[in-house]
């Protein structure tokens, strides 16, 4: 099956060859040297070719044509070229180049453009240098495509071996760095090198445009081949201090598929070799600063995870529920906040948010990205530019006003204080429709009545209150002696006691006289009543006991004198507070 | 000296009397606060969980009812009700719209959607997360309302604050805790409030709420069926004591016939509502009622004279009516097999009963009787206040506080039974220990205050200040301060309840007794109930914080070097399930875990902890406890794809299928008799070890449990059972290990498809195949009920 597959696409290639041989050239350049590197040691194909160019025509050039075949360039992620400048050990990478899809006419239909445009045309003769980073994800075909657990995971890379170019190349060479692993074969051609995991095709010298030589490598490649086939990435602004970034990962192992068992036993004892091709953690690189970080699926918190931070980074090492074999899929969500003034700049009046596009994971394929930003309620005019072909970092500009900040608290604020408003007025408004029906006459009327039995009630308390200078004119008596001090007092009080009884008989008669107070007028009564003897107990008290002091009799018989009136006085007094509370409770 | 002491009252009920109102006033406000704080601390309290763990759904029966308020929520209430769910009961399904209690799922629906359309982005799990303590809060505030309808709002404020920490009711009510008997606690509470507060103020107002309340709580709980025999029983004891009013009639009447009409709206009730014997108590005593109210009604149009001729005539004619009716009700309920009633309840009227009949309601732990260290556990010291209760509740007996006693009679006999119906005691225990703490603070603190001679009276004349004070004696006043010094400390240190007490003045009834204690006794008794409360309150933190916390789903173990050892493999498992199996497969396991299958890998279930088709549990049963090519036929005849075991085995975690594994016997047994109980045990012992016998070592859940257990350590030392295991290496010819977590405590086999059995048999008998498809195929018929 794979061997078939393998078959049809040296066939598109051969096709490829014929289609590219029957095309024309293009101009005058010649590449005089081009080098290329081919780094494997991820699962990501990371292509460095450095190519320099050469004006051998009359008319000058400004732009450099690149050119990738179909098959690849579906696959390309990545794509940058910059000019090399001085020469030898002194070469300095300058300035980056512009990179655009080209659609020159003429040209074989099973190739993709790019032209690179020239900061300044080049001269009959002149000479410039390029560096080429080209990226090609999903170029690592696993071969065989299904493995069992115990299986090491074998990739097919397949390239040519001579740079494929609308341009003569007169030298050039390729270098494939592969993993630390075994090399299970690779196609070999005239002035192939093989040097532990570096394989080296040419140099091949003085080739026609669109040479092509294709060549496959196959080898060990167990490193992680985690592809996001979905993520969805959420940053919201909160001029309260903070950005907060959330990232939806839906991860697939993307290397061969797994098949047959999965033995936790083998997996745990020999990890190395019962599980090479699993991965088991990524690691994430977020901004320094980066706080309240979770990570989580849907149901429920991942707690393995590790966290280590400095000034220049915050690392954070995410394990997946399980680990992840060929085919096995994982969705889970991580998070963080990150301070605000780190991202969000202001200029002219304009505020803009600066951030990375892509994902800070380590080594991971993204298919699909989705990005929202979330800016605060109230922003204007807003623009974005993502730029990020050359940088990958995008900028969305907007404009708000700082005060728009405070309008939710506002909200808040204002909703509460209507909701106590709205009590107050509740409260205070009388809502009855009819000033005159029954219902509400007899609320005015109990109104009045409650007023009234709490006048009596005060009263009562006056009066108790004065029992209380008598009592105490009665301890005076004791520690003084003071008999005639101890009268005045008595008489004071007894006047103070009839006036208050004058107060409370018009109250009284006003309770008798209104309906509503019939069932609480008894207690009322009553209560009026129990105090009147209160109060004449206590006149016969203090005058005995003055009367006993007058005769200079013991204290022992002055208490036997008092005592039944004492008792008397002590469960009236008891009387009084359970009617008092009562009469409070209605 | 005689007189100071014989004053010593007087000022202190005249500036009291003054100072009543003041206190009065602001003791609305406090009690306002201090119910605050109880609801704060009711719901704080319960956030443990979420603190020590995270904030995630509990156990098995929560993530049922979090699957459909996701589905609520997602697809709106027409949807709900129509819902059939076929990702459950495989090939049966389910029609849970009508299947369900849907009082908890649309109460949190609700909160969701009003949460949501205020623009407070809240998640539906997070709703459901914190639905539960949210409803402890309102559960405390309405024992409140209760207990002080009952005996005033002193032991109002006690029983509400022992009840917002009460363990047993903080075991179901949790954060996470997404069960209906969060929110059915208060429903109960509540409806028991109302049918108290309508007996005491005779208003149909609130009869009407009450039959409100009493519907919600028939939308969230089946143990509703509790209130609805309770309120009748206590109706029937006021008529027998002679305590008939016209009160009592418009507390019951409009009860029964408004909630009747109300729970049967709910589907899941519908014609229970009049056809089941559980209800038969309330018609019974609606009937009782309406004779009652007649007689009474008669005998006061009536002369005596006339009304003795007429009661000897109606009860002769009565008595033949009701003979005839009661003749025909037995009939009828006689003709039923399980005589009108459900399996639950008749386990509740006969213990026993579950046990002999159902083993499918014995197996489950929660239905088991409580021992007695639990009621330690779950109530605490309220057990030993609870008579004290019951006591203050006698004196004076009111029509409010009878329904307390028999509240608190039925259902300890009913926690008893069950263990989780402790829940229904915990608020009846917190009520009861409400009123008891309050009154004995009640004694107490009048016989100290009482017995402080001038100091407590110039005390509060002093500090009130009345206009008309007599100049304080200054004798007394250094040995007044240094009394108030000594009172206050007690004060402080008292934990919140007490000081609810203290605070409120308790209204002291007109019939209050002079019930004087000496002076050390009572500050010894407060000091010693203060103590008593400070033990509760540490028990009840203790059992939030380590007891009830843990969501089961998530294991914690304490490591050697001090750290937490996270056992997070059921997740591990749901996970794998969910990403790594096609949408359609379907997953076989012991219903246990059927729940959490279709909550958290979303995978099709055979069986989960909706124990409605006993048939089909007994045929996963049947499965399990076969060898594993008749297993294997069972589950392939039912489609299923994977299998899931739980397997405790190698660290150490008890509740797996293993243990588990004799109730699958015994139901499985109940169906399909060849499955015999005694061929798993040997002399009666259930054992794994190389003393177990042969139908055991070859039952499809030992291999699965076991299948390469012994190569971990060399010896297969089983650390739940302490053994090593009896068979230690074999192959699984039909079935594929395809996924075992971390700890493996979820193992996850595949079905081998039906051809690779086939290539795998030699060819040595191929006659012999032929031969034996005739015979086997009615063995197959016998072995598997789905051919």
């Amino acid at each position: 099956m794979g061997l078939g597959l393998g078959v049809m696409r040296t066939i598109e290639f051969l096709l490829l060859i014929i289609a590219i041989l029957s095309a024309p050239v293009l101009s005058d350049l010649i590449l005089s040297k081009v080098e290329r590197r081919i780094d494997l040691t991820s699962q990501i194909a990371r292509i460095a070719s450095t190519i320099k160019a050469e004006n051998d025509g009359s008319s000058s050039v400004s732009e450099i044509l690149l050119s990738i075949p179909e098959v690849q360039a579906k696959n390309l992620a990545y794509l940058t070229a910059k000019l090399v400048e001085g020469k030898g050990k002194a070469k300095t990478s300058g300035v980056a180049l512009a990179v655009e899809p080209a659609n020159p006419k003429g040209m074989p239909p099973a190739l993709s453009f790019y032209t690179m445009i020239l900061p300044k045309p080049l001269a009959n003769g002149d000479s410039v240098t390029l560096d080429v980073l080209a990226a090609f994800t999903h170029s690592l075909r696993p071969f065989p495509e299904k493995i069992t657990q115990a299986d090491i995971q074998l990739v097919v890379f397949q390239d040519t071996a001579h740079y494929l170019s609308p341009y003569p190349v007169k030298v050039q060479s390729l270098t494939l760095k592969l993993p630390d692993a075994r090399i299970e074969s690779y196609t070999k051609l005239e002035n192939t090198k093989g040097l532990g995991s570096e394989i080296k095709y040419g140099p091949y010298e003085n080739l026609p445009p669109f040479s092509y030589s294709p060549v496959a490598i196959h080898f060990e490649a167990n490193q992680a081949f985690a592809v996001a086939r979905e993520l969805v990435r959420e940053i919201e602004i909160s001029h309260w201090g903070n950005v907060q970034v959330t990232e939806h990962y839906d991860i697939v192992h993307g290397g061969a598929m797994s098949k047959g068992e999965f033995s936790r036993l083998d997996y745990q004892s020999k990890p190395q070799i019962r599980g090479a091709s699993a991965f088991k953690h990524l690691v994430a690189k977020l901004p320094p600063r980066a706080h309240s970080i979770y990570y989580r699926d849907a149901i429920g918190n991942i707690s393995t995870s590790h966290v280590r931070g400095d000034s220049k980074k915050t690392e954070i090492l995410i394990e997946p529920r399980y680990p992840l074999f060929g085919g096995w899929k994982t969705a889970f969500t991580i998070g963080y906040g990150l301070p605000l003034q780190d991202f969000v700049f202001e200029s002219e009046g304009k505020r803009f948010l600066n951030f990375s596009f892509g994902s800070p994971m380590h080594d991971l394929v993204t298919d699909s990205i989705t990005l929202k930003v979330v800016l605060p309620e109230g922003s204007k005019y807003l623009s974005v530019s993502t730029p990020f072909v050359v940088q990958q970092e995008e900028e969305v500009y907007y404009q708000f006003n700082a005060l728009a900040m405070l309008m939710e608290p506002f909200m808040l604020i204002t909703g509460i204080f209507f909701l106590f408003v709205t009590c107050i007025i509740y409260v205070h408004v009388d809502l009855s429709i009819s000033k005159s029906s029954a219902s509400y006459l007899a609320k005015l009327q109990w109104d009045d009545v409650r007023a009234t039995v709490q006048q009596i009630q005060n009263t009562v308390n006056q009066c108790l209150s004065t029992h209380e200078k008598l009592e105490a004119s009665l301890r005076d008596l004791s520690r003084t002696g003071d008999v005639q001090a101890c009268k005045a007092a008595r008489k004071a009080t007894d006047g103070l006691l009839k006036e208050l009884s004058k107060e409370l008989k018009p109250l009284i008669s006003f309770l008798q006289s209104s309906p509503p107070a019939a069932h609480i007028l008894p207690k009322v009564e009553e209560l009026v009543a129990k105090e009147r003897e209160l109060q004449e107990r206590l006149m016969a008290k203090h005058s005995t006991i003055v009367d006993s002091y007058e005769k200079k009799l013991g204290g022992r018989e002055t208490e036997n004198r008092v005592a039944s009136v004492q008792q008397k006085i002590v469960a009236l007094r008891q009387d009084i507070e359970d009617l008092m509370e009562y009469i409070d409770e209605i | 000296m005689a007189s100071p002491e014989s004053t010593i009252n007087g000022p202190t009920k005249a500036a009291g009397a003054d100072s009543k109102s003041l206190r009065n006033a602001f003791g609305g406000v406090i009690a306002f606060i201090i119910l605050v704080l109880i609801g704060v601390l009711a719901f704080s309290i319960r956030l443990f969980s979420v603190i020590k763990y995270e904030s995630v759904i509990h156990e098995f029966d929560p993530y049922f009812n979090y699957r459909v308020t996701q589905f609520l929520s997602k697809n709106g209430i027409y949807d709900f009700w129509n819902w059939f769910d076929d990702r459950t009961w495989y090939p049966l399904g389910r029609v849970i719209g009508g299947t369900v209690y849907p009082g908890l799922t649309l109460t949190a629906g609700t909160i969701w959607k009003v949460v949501n359309s205020l623009n407070i982005p809240l998640s539906v799990e997070t709703v459901c997360v914190f639905t539960a303590p949210i409803f402890s809060a309102f559960a405390s505030w309405a024992a409140y309302l209760l207990t002080k309808e009952v005996k005033g709002p002193g032991a109002g404020l006690t029983a509400a604050a022992l009840l917002a920490m009460v363990p047993s009711y903080i075991s179901r009510s949790v954060a996470g805790s997404y069960d209906n008997e969060a929110v059915a606690i208060f429903a109960l509470v509540f409806t028991f409030y109302l049918y108290i507060k309508t007996l005491n103020t005779g208003s149909l107002f609130y009869a009407t709420l009450n039959a409100l309340a009493y519907f919600y709580m028939v939308c969230s709980w089946g143990g509703y069926t509790f209130i609805i025999n309770l309120i009748p029983m206590h109706v029937l004891l006021c008529i027998v004591t002679g305590r008939y009013s016209s009160r009592l009639y418009i507390a019951y009447a409009p009860l029964v016939v408004l909630g009747t009409l109300l729970a049967a709206l709910v589907p899941v009730v519908g014609f229970n509502a009049v056809l089941t014997s559980e209800h038969f108590a309330s018609f019974l005593v609606f009937i009782i009622i309406h004779v009652v109210a007649l007689a009474y009604y008669i005998k006061g149009i009536l002369s005596p004279k006339m009304f003795k001729v007429a009661v000897t005539l109606v009860v002769s004619v009565g008595l033949a009516v009701c003979c005839a009716v009661i003749a025909i009700l037995i009939a009828v309920v006689a003709s039923s097999p399980t005589k009108g009633w459900s399996g639950r309840s008749l386990t509740l009227l006969d213990p026993t009963y579950a046990s002999k009949y159902i083993p499918i309601i014995a197996s489950v732990s929660e239905h088991q009787p409580p021992t007695w260290p639990s009621y330690f556990m779950d109530i605490n010291v309220l057990a030993f206040l609870v008579p004290a209760g019951i006591i203050a509740c006698f004196m004076p007996l009111s029509d409010s506080s009878s329904f307390v006693i028999l509240y608190i009679v039925t259902s300890v006999y009913f926690s008893g039974v069950m263990v989780r119906l402790m829940l229904v005691l915990a608020p009846a225990a917190c009520i009861l220990s409400g009123i008891a703490l309050s009154e004995a603070f009640n004694v107490l603190t009048r016989s100290i205050k009482f017995q402080l001679p001038g100091i407590a009276g110039n005390s509060t004349s002093e500090e009130n200040g009345s206009s008309s004070v007599v100049a304080p004696s200054d004798v007394s006043k250094t040995e007044k301060t240094e009394e108030v010094a000594k009172e206050k400390p007690v004060k402080k240190n008292r934990k919140k309840e007490k000081e609810n007490v203290e605070k409120k003045p308790t209204p002291s009834k007109t019939e209050r007794r002079l019930l004087v204690l000496p002076l050390e006794a009572s500050v010894i008794a407060v000091l010693l109930l203060v103590l008593l409360g400070a033990f509760y309150v540490v028990h009840c933190v203790w059992a939030a914080a380590e007891a009830y916390s843990a969501p089961s789903i998530v294991l914690t173990s304490q490591s050697n070097d001090g750290g937490l050892h996270v056992f997070d493999d059921f997740r591990e498992a749901y996970s794998w399930l969910s990403h790594n199996t096609d949408v359609d497969d379907k997953v076989a396991s012991w219903w246990d875990y059927g729940y959490q299958t279709t909550a958290m890998a979303n995978r099709t279930v055979l069986v989960d902890n909706n124990t409605w088709n006993n048939t089909h549990i007994a045929t996963v049963g049947t499965a399990m406890s076969s060898p594993e090519k008749q297993a294997w036929e069972i589950f392939h005849s039912l489609d299923v794809k994977y299998v899931l075991v739980v397997f405790g085995g190698l660290v150490g975690y008890p509740s797996d299928d293993i243990n588990k594994f004799l109730w699958m016997v015994r139901i499985g047994g109940g169906e399909f008799p060849h499955i015999k109980e005694p061929d798993y045990l040997r002399d009666g012992q259930y054992r794994i070890d190389a003393q177990a016998t042969p139908t055991m070592l070859n039952c499809l859940m030992y291999k699965l449990s076991y299948f390469r257990f012994v190569e971990t350590d060399g010896k297969g030392f089983d650390r739940v059972r302490r053994t090593e295991i009896g068979k230690k290496h074999f192959k699984l010819t039909h079935f594929e290990e395809v996924f075992t977590t971390h700890h493996w405590m979820v193992r996850i086999y595949k079905l081998k498809p039906p051809r690779n059995r086939i290539r795998g048999k030699t060819k040595k008998s191929k006659s012999s195949v032929r031969r034996s498809v005739s015979s086997k195929r009615d063995v197959k018929g016998k072995r598997n009920p789905w051919h």
